[in-house]
């Protein structure tokens, strides 16, 4: 939009040229920015831009969409990763450019919004302008002959026009009558909230958060900072009062597969993660949740994204003193679950202890030798450990990932090809004597994204505003009407009538709505008369 | 069961394309004919709408009457056009045989998806044909549903896998469907749009061939129709960004996130806002916003074949 005339009005070639003034002074600088800017030309130039700019962030990986793809992308191509980094496109979405651009944008139709909604307001006050001298130009002019009198013509007219919705006024003998100033309306409503709708997602990233949380089956969670895995929050997010108070605990998780004969994987029909909830005040009750069914809890969503299998294991000094004891989350690798984890053992044993494990629901062997999961079932339960002495780097850092096991300063002593192998249940030895390892039973897991937009709400209603905006504003036509006594009819009796129309922007349908508007009053015309004969 | 049905759609389709593609030779057949039939000044194609000012108001462009375009009842045309409507009934047969066969949705992955789509973008072009003559689109529309349909039977078949959790959703119904549906139409607005330009390089001289074009509406006359099917088109579109987004706070725990086919969809919905406000700008009317709709339907047919095909993203998991 941005003009502050009206959407429907097309720009003549004269308007078009910018006025020569050869000197101008600051203000008139400034005036003549602004009027550049808020330009429509220079709002389709930059909606273009917007498009233009936005397509980067779909051919290089994004660090809010996907951060290892980053990662991956830096590794293969440090160089070009150095360059394309320099000009933002990793984050193209938050980048100088992309939000002058739309900063842009919105200032443009800021502009224009607040003059035209001033204009449309005094245009909704001000009556049907003066019926022209000739119909005869304008769309759908339409002549006709009608055995009455001119006041009652214009009189019909009136009453023909308001019927239909018009606004209408008198001028002499002809009624000039117009309609469809909800398109206008609809333009500003939906232009108005798209900058609701920018707001609101300004508001929400600023006051919002989202967190990611690996929840163990039986393990309480509860919404502090601490206990989240990984978690954002927005410029304005206050972690102290920004956390609803509340505990989440996973009791159980299920999951179907269906074979594939084609693919010979087991794709995933149904998770159901039973849930146990908690807010101040109350005790456990149970929730359940689903993918595409996320939990209400305390103003915020919890989301089910991921599930697995964490293996607990007991790992013994030769003493048989308990030194490692814990659930350990392994993260698929594949759709049947074929499972890779970390086992860190920092103290209690004669070095530091690390295992790298693979964990196979249904193992089976491959030709090969190499062990496989058949499917994702617990059907034939193994995990194999590899496991290395040495410095774990929980020291300098360099083993503080969880999930990767950096075995540069470790000595290998059980290597791939001779790994321990354990079923739920056993205890096998570790090693040189260091001790022993008991794969004690399986435990689930399931990962959870929390997520809080004190704002999402609004962008919906803006975004709803702005749909029931913008069909009013395209589907609405905006016409004017006009219906003239233009003398007496050529017969000598009764009057001569004219019909005529006139577009206010697309209105491909205003000649036929002339024709039925001549039909209309032609027939109101006729009852009265037939009406009054019978009274009179 | 669920293969037997599977197997009848896959011939129904087969069937469907060879039809088409019988329909898409006799268009082309017509409108050959219509380069030779055609007087070659093209009195047929007077532009249609013209100017007027009315002073209280300022200048407002005034659509007179659109002159009756030339009717060419070639009997190429008619038979085409049966042939269309024959081969369109076999092909929603067979997009509601697979729907069967997988008890669900026939637009749940790249095959399906191809298969409900072109079969929609042939039913808004066979079914706008009752509100314009638009024969002479015949040849666009049916050649680029031969191809979409072609390609993904050849190369993207697969066969019926239940639905992944992610999908399990009503949101797939709808989202999906607006979508397409939005595709179908601004289908038919770049074939009107691609027309407009030929026309409108001819009756300005500058175009030696292409004599059919004579006996079809003037290019402003194809402007107009070009206009009315992409702002329905733009319309279903919004309704597409705005259920996927509902969709996806649902799914995913945020309801837009800048996923590749977001960024498409937004790309898109954004160029055809654009091409809305080029219709209003002197300068832009005309030719600029022709070439913003056609760009606006490749960046549509990027979207669904390149983007799924070959960038990596959320939208990813339909399979292929």
């Amino acid at each position: 939009m941005a003009s502050s005339l009206p959407s429907d009005h097309v720009e003549s070639d004269a308007q078009a040229r910018s006025p020569e003034n050869p000197r101008l002074g600051p203000v008139g600088f400034a005036r003549f920015l602004w009027r550049l800017l808020t330009s429509m030309r220079t709002a389709i130039v930059l909606l273009l831009l917007l498009a233009l700019a936005a397509v980067p962030g779909s051919l290089v990986p994004q660090r809010t969409s996907d951060p290892n793809g980053v990662l991956q992308f830096q590794a293969n191509d440090p160089e070009l990763f150095e360059v394309l980094d320099g000009l933002g496109l990793f984050s193209t979405f938050s980048s100088p450019w992309f939000s002058a651009i739309y900063l842009l944008l919105f200032v443009s139709l800021i502009g224009c919004i607040v003059p035209r909604t001033k204009h449309h307001l005094e245009a909704l006050r001000t009556r049907p302008p003066k019926t022209p001298a000739r119909l005869g130009r304008l769309v759908g002019h339409t002549t006709a002959d009608a055995q009455t009198d001119a006041e009652t013509a214009v009189e019909e007219a009136r009453r023909v026009l308001k019927s239909q919705g018009y606004r209408v006024e008198r001028y002499g003998d002809s009624i000039s009558a117009e309609r469809g100033y909800l398109r206008e309306t609809g333009n500003l409503v939906f232009h108005t909230a798209l900058v609701g709708v920018l707001a609101a997602v300004g508001i929400g990233g600023a006051f919002g958060y989202t967190g990611q949380r690996l929840l163990i089956e039986g393990e309480p969670f509860t919404n502090v900072l601490a206990d989240y895995d990984s978690f954002s929050g927005g410029t304005w997010f206050d972690p102290d009062t920004g956390l609803a108070p509340f505990s989440l605990r996973l009791d159980d998780f299920e999951a179907e597969y269906a074979f594939d004969q084609n693919t010979g994987l087991w794709n995933p029909l149904d998770f159901v993660a039973s849930m146990s909830t908690r807010e101040p005040g109350g005790g456990w009750t149970p929730a359940t949740l689903q993918v595409n069914w996320p939990l209400e809890i305390g103003g915020s969503q919890v989301y089910l994204l991921g599930n697995g299998y964490a293996p607990v294991v007991t790992v013994r000094d030769p003493e048989g003193a308990e030194v490692f004891h814990g659930a350990v989350p392994f993260l698929a690798q594949d759709a049947n679950l074929s499972s890779l984890g970390v086992i860190k053992v920092p103290d209690g044993l004669s070095d530091q202890l690390g295992m790298r494990g693979f964990f196979y629901p249904d193992a089976y062997a491959l030709p090969s030798g190499a062990l496989a999961s058949f499917s994702p079932y617990l059907e034939n339960t193994l995990l194999t450990l590899t496991v290395y002495r040495g410095d774990l780097g929980l020291v300098d850092g360099s083993g503080a990932n969880v999930y990767n096991l950096d075995t540069t300063d470790m000595e290998e002593l059980a290597g791939r090809d001779a790994p321990l192998v354990l079923k739920p249940g056993d205890t096998v030895d570790l090693p040189d004597g260091m001790g022993t390892i008991e794969f004690e039973r399986l435990a689930l897991y399931v990962g959870l994204d929390i997520h809080h937009d004190p704002a999402q709400g609004w962008v919906l209603v803006f975004a709803l505003l702005a749909v029931a905006g913008l069909l009013t504003s395209l589907f609405i036509p905006r016409r004017r009407m006009w219906i003239k006594v233009a003398g007496p009819a050529e017969s000598g009796s009764g009057v001569r009538l004219e019909y005529a129309g006139l577009a206010r922007g697309e209105d491909p349908a205003l000649a036929g709505a002339v024709a039925d508007l001549a039909r209309a009053h032609g027939e109101a015309l006729a009852r009265k008369t037939s009406g009054d004969a019978r009274l009179g | 069961m669920t293969d037997t049905l599977a197997a009848w759609s896959l011939v129904g389709v087969y069937s469907a394309a060879a039809v088409y593609l019988g329909a898409f030779a006799l268009f082309l057949l017509d409108l050959a004919k219509r380069s030779v039939a055609a007087p070659v000044a093209g009195t047929a194609a007077r532009p249609v709408a013209r100017e007027a000012v009315v002073q209280e108001s300022g200048t407002v462009l005034v659509d007179a009457p659109p002159a009756p375009p030339v009717v060419v009842t070639g009997r190429r045309a008619r038979v085409a056009l049966a042939l269309s409507w024959v081969g369109w009934i076999v092909h929603v047969a067979a997009t509601v045989l697979r729907g069967v066969a997988a008890e669900r949705v026939p637009w749940a992955n790249m095959f399906e998806f191809a298969l409900t789509g072109t079969a929609i973008i042939v039913g808004v072009y066979l079914f706008a044909n009752f509100w314009k003559d638009l024969r002479f689109l015949g040849t666009f529309v049916l050649g680029l549903a031969v191809l979409l349909l072609g390609l993904a039977t050849v190369n993207l078949y697969v066969d019926v896998v239940p639905l992944p959790p992610a999908l399990q959703s009503a949101w797939l119904v709808v989202h999906v469907l607006v979508a397409i549906l939005g595709t179908g139409f601004f289908a038919i607005g770049a074939g009107l749009s691609i027309t407009q330009l030929l026309q409108d390089r001819r009756e300005k001289g500058g175009l030696r061939s292409g004599r059919f074009l004579a006996t079809i509406p003037g290019s402003e006359a194809l402007e107009r129709m070009a206009y009315r099917v992409n702002v329905i088109g733009f319309v279903l579109w919004t309704f597409t960004l705005i259920f996927g987004s509902i969709w996806a706070e649902r799914a995913w725990g945020r309801y837009w996130g800048w996923d590749t086919k977001e960024v498409w969809t937004f790309v898109i919905w954004v160029v055809f806002a654009g091409y809305i406000h080029a219709r209003a700008t002197r300068g832009w009317r005309g030719n600029r916003s022709a070439v913003l709709a056609i760009i606006g339907f490749a960046a549509v047919l990027f979207n669904f074949t390149i983007v799924n095909l070959l960038f990596k993203g959320l939208h990813a998991y339909s399979g292929l």
